[in-house]
């Protein structure tokens, strides 16, 4: 593994702003369990609490015009590439108000003026996507990067693969995040993933590293690096983001007892793996922060998520002679 | 260069092969719109294996001809990615019976993306492939899917028999703002035919009337276009004068112009080299029953591939597709004159 960047080069404004994204994706995720829990929610969703620091550090490398693809689990992908919880919560419920205009639901929120191109739900599905946006950066002649989120189950799609070949092939401006959470659905990924995971994209010649998914600054760190290399012409990576799922696959999943033990969620929630804490500790240790200015940023975002949900609860469903639109542009 | 024996006829128009009408569109579609580009396998240097793009990498470089790797899926991934971020992918799927390897891309991703975006992302994407059998290639390389993309909601099918719809419909199609599946005849490549000059774009959802007839109403796709003439000029030899209905798009489909044949002949049959069993002469035929049904003196006809996969011996693989003589044969037992 090659050295990632030195977290410490972090300043306050950076990490107190990560925290707030942090934050918010968590009380956004809290909020939308708890619609599913009302039977507010049409369906379900994915929750994508542990793993904030992940799409955060990403997303905070990135520029508004970069692009990402997203996953089923992709609330808090959108989030921090910059969507309002508002229109988020409005589409979660299927509301006009959406960023799809009630289409789409939770798998499926796009958001293009930020550049997020789709949460998917085909599991590896957009990783052509990515890349091919990545190709039209590079055609155009932008300095723009794609980045492909994805769970470490798409590592059996064989799809990744011959993008990943291209990617390299053709020197784009790629870089395929892998959120390790380490259970594809109910299964654990030592069970459904042979050798070594960063053998795979080294076999195709791409820069590939691993970072600590529940430590934002190493993320940030890495990704950083990763992203400036890409932009310069330096080709496509791959970073494993070691992380861990709090809840189940899905929000009706909440017996886990029989894939996964209570000891080991306790573990990743603890003072040390969890992401809001570690970063919450650090800030607090650098003086970057006291308990109360943690405490306003954790009301803020708390008034926003609270906001958000009843914008999305009061706001009207599409009315159903909408239905025929949209089918082609 | 696209067209090297391009013989200059009667003003305004030039013969050519199907597959020079083909290069013609690409051509002058790349050269027009920088962000448009073709990839695929073998699209470069080799020109393809049917020869159909020759030339083209020499005039726009490998930049905007790219051969790509055996990946199917890869390569219209790539392209649907592409095509939402502002370029105008033209992807070569060399046989339409690897449809069935891009399908989630075609039909989960590319087809979906606008309706699910709740029309925020547009998929530009041309998929150019070819059906048809008879070239003894055997199954897997010699069906005839149109039927599966034309199923997905999301995606326009386009259908040419000759070289000017190819040109022209194939140019509409690389300006269209959805994803556009555009199926060749690869028997059809080297057939020739009279192409206008100068630019020209054959709208989609209109259907035309390849020969004008009075007694029966052939509706033909692609391959079945010229199977259907020459069964009309069968036909005509029994006294019975068939109109012969193309299509050009299976979706959208221009369901007037068919109903107004049928209504006027009073009888109906539709030809498509797609295997018969839930294809496309089942939906052509349930729109002529439905909407001519008080104008018909027969039940509708559907005539499609038979319903087994293409065998390789020349005996077997010749009766599994309609021919000018069961053509003719089945719209004389509908005229009542078998």
């Amino acid at each position: 593994m090659s050295a990632t960047a030195s977290p410490t080069t972090i300043g306050a404004e950076l990490a107190l702003e990560m925290y707030r994204q942090m934050t918010r994706i968590r009380l956004f995720e809290e909020q939308a369990n708890e619609l599913y829990r009302g039977a507010k929610m049409p369906g379900l969703t994915h929750l994508y609490i542990g793993e904030e620091a992940v799409a955060v550090g990403v997303c905070s490398a990135l520029r508004r015009d970069d692009w990402i693809t997203s996953t089923h689990r992709g609330h808090g992908h959108c989030l921090a590439k910059g969507a309002d919880v508002d229109r988020m919560f409005a589409e979660l419920l299927g509301k006009e108000a959406g960023y799809c205009r009630g289409k789409g639901g939770s798998m499926h929120i796009a958001d293009h003026e930020n550049g997020n191109l789709g949460a998917n739900a085909i599991v590896g599905g957009s990783a052509g996507i990515a890349t091919g946006a990545a190709f039209s950066a590079k055609r155009r002649g932008t300095d723009q990067v794609a980045v492909c989120f994805f769970g470490e189950g798409a590592l059996g799609q064989g799809l990744v693969y011959e993008v990943m070949n291209m990617a390299s092939l053709w020197t784009l401006p790629v870089i395929y995040v892998c959120e390790n959470n380490m259970y594809n659905e109910y299964t654990h990924y030592l069970e459904a993933t042979a050798g070594d995971i960063l053998a795979r994209p080294r076999a195709f010649g791409i820069e590939a590293d691993e970072v600590d998914g529940q430590d934002v600054r190493a993320v940030y760190g890495r990704m950083t690096e990763l992203v400036e290399r890409a932009r310069s012409g330096g080709g496509p990576a791959f970073l494993l983001a070691n992380t861990y799922r709090y809840h189940g696959h899905h929000v009706g999943d909440v017996d886990r007892t029989y894939y996964r033990t209570k000891d080991e969620e306790a573990l990743w929630r603890s003072d040390e793996r969890d992401p809001l804490r570690v970063l919450g500790t650090w800030l607090l240790a650098q003086g970057f922060a006291d308990d109360d200015g943690l405490h306003s940023i954790e009301d803020a975002a708390r008034a926003e998520v609270e906001s958000g949900v009843q914008f999305a609860l009061d706001a009207p469903y599409p009315d159903s002679s909408q239905v025929t639109e949209d089918v082609f542009a | 260069m696209s067209s090297p024996s391009a013989v200059e006829t009667a003003a305004g128009t030039r013969t050519l092969t199907f597959g020079q009408a083909i290069n013609e569109a690409l051509a002058e579609e790349l050269r027009r719109d920088e962000t448009v580009f073709l990839i695929g396998e073998d699209v470069a240097e080799a020109g393809h294996p049917f020869k159909v793009l020759s030339g083209l990498v020499e005039e726009f470089g490998p930049e905007r001809v790219l051969d790509s790797p055996i990946s199917e899926p890869g390569i219209t991934g790539l392209g649907v990615g592409a095509a939402m971020t502002g370029m105008r992918p033209v992807v070569d799927i060399m046989f339409g019976d690897f449809l069935t390897l891009v399908m989630d891309q075609l039909a989960n991703q590319a087809a979906k993306a606008h309706y699910m975006s709740g029309g925020k992302l547009r998929v530009p994407l041309v998929l150019r492939t070819t059906l048809g059998a008879t070239r003894r290639s055997a199954a897997q390389h010699s069906q005839s899917l149109q039927a599966w993309v034309a199923h997905v909601p999301g995606l326009k099918v386009v259908l040419p028999s000759t070289p000017a719809d190819a040109k022209g419909l194939l140019k509409t199609a690389i300006r269209d703002d959805n994803p556009v599946v555009f199926i060749e005849d690869k028997m059809d490549y080297v057939v020739k035919g009279e192409v206008p000059d100068g630019e020209y774009l054959i709208p989609f959802g209109l259907a035309d009337v390849k020969r004008v007839g009075e007694d029966v109403t052939i509706v033909a796709t692609s391959s079945m276009v010229r199977v259907a003439l020459a069964a009309a000029e069968l036909l005509e030899q029994s006294g019975i004068s068939a109109e012969v209905i193309d299509p050009r798009t299976i979706s959208p489909l221009d369901e007037d112009t068919i109903v107004r044949s049928a209504e006027k002949t009073g009888r109906a049959i539709v030809v498509d080299e797609g295997h018969q069993r839930y294809g496309v002469t089942a939906e052509i035929a349930s729109v002529i029953a439905d909407r001519a049904f008080y104008a018909l003196d027969a039940p509708v006809k559907r005539m499609g591939a038979l319903d087994v996969p293409v065998p390789f011996s020349p005996t077997l693989e010749d009766v599994t597709v309609p021919t000018p003589e069961t053509v003719a044969e089945t719209a004389r037992r509908l005229c009542g004159k078998d």
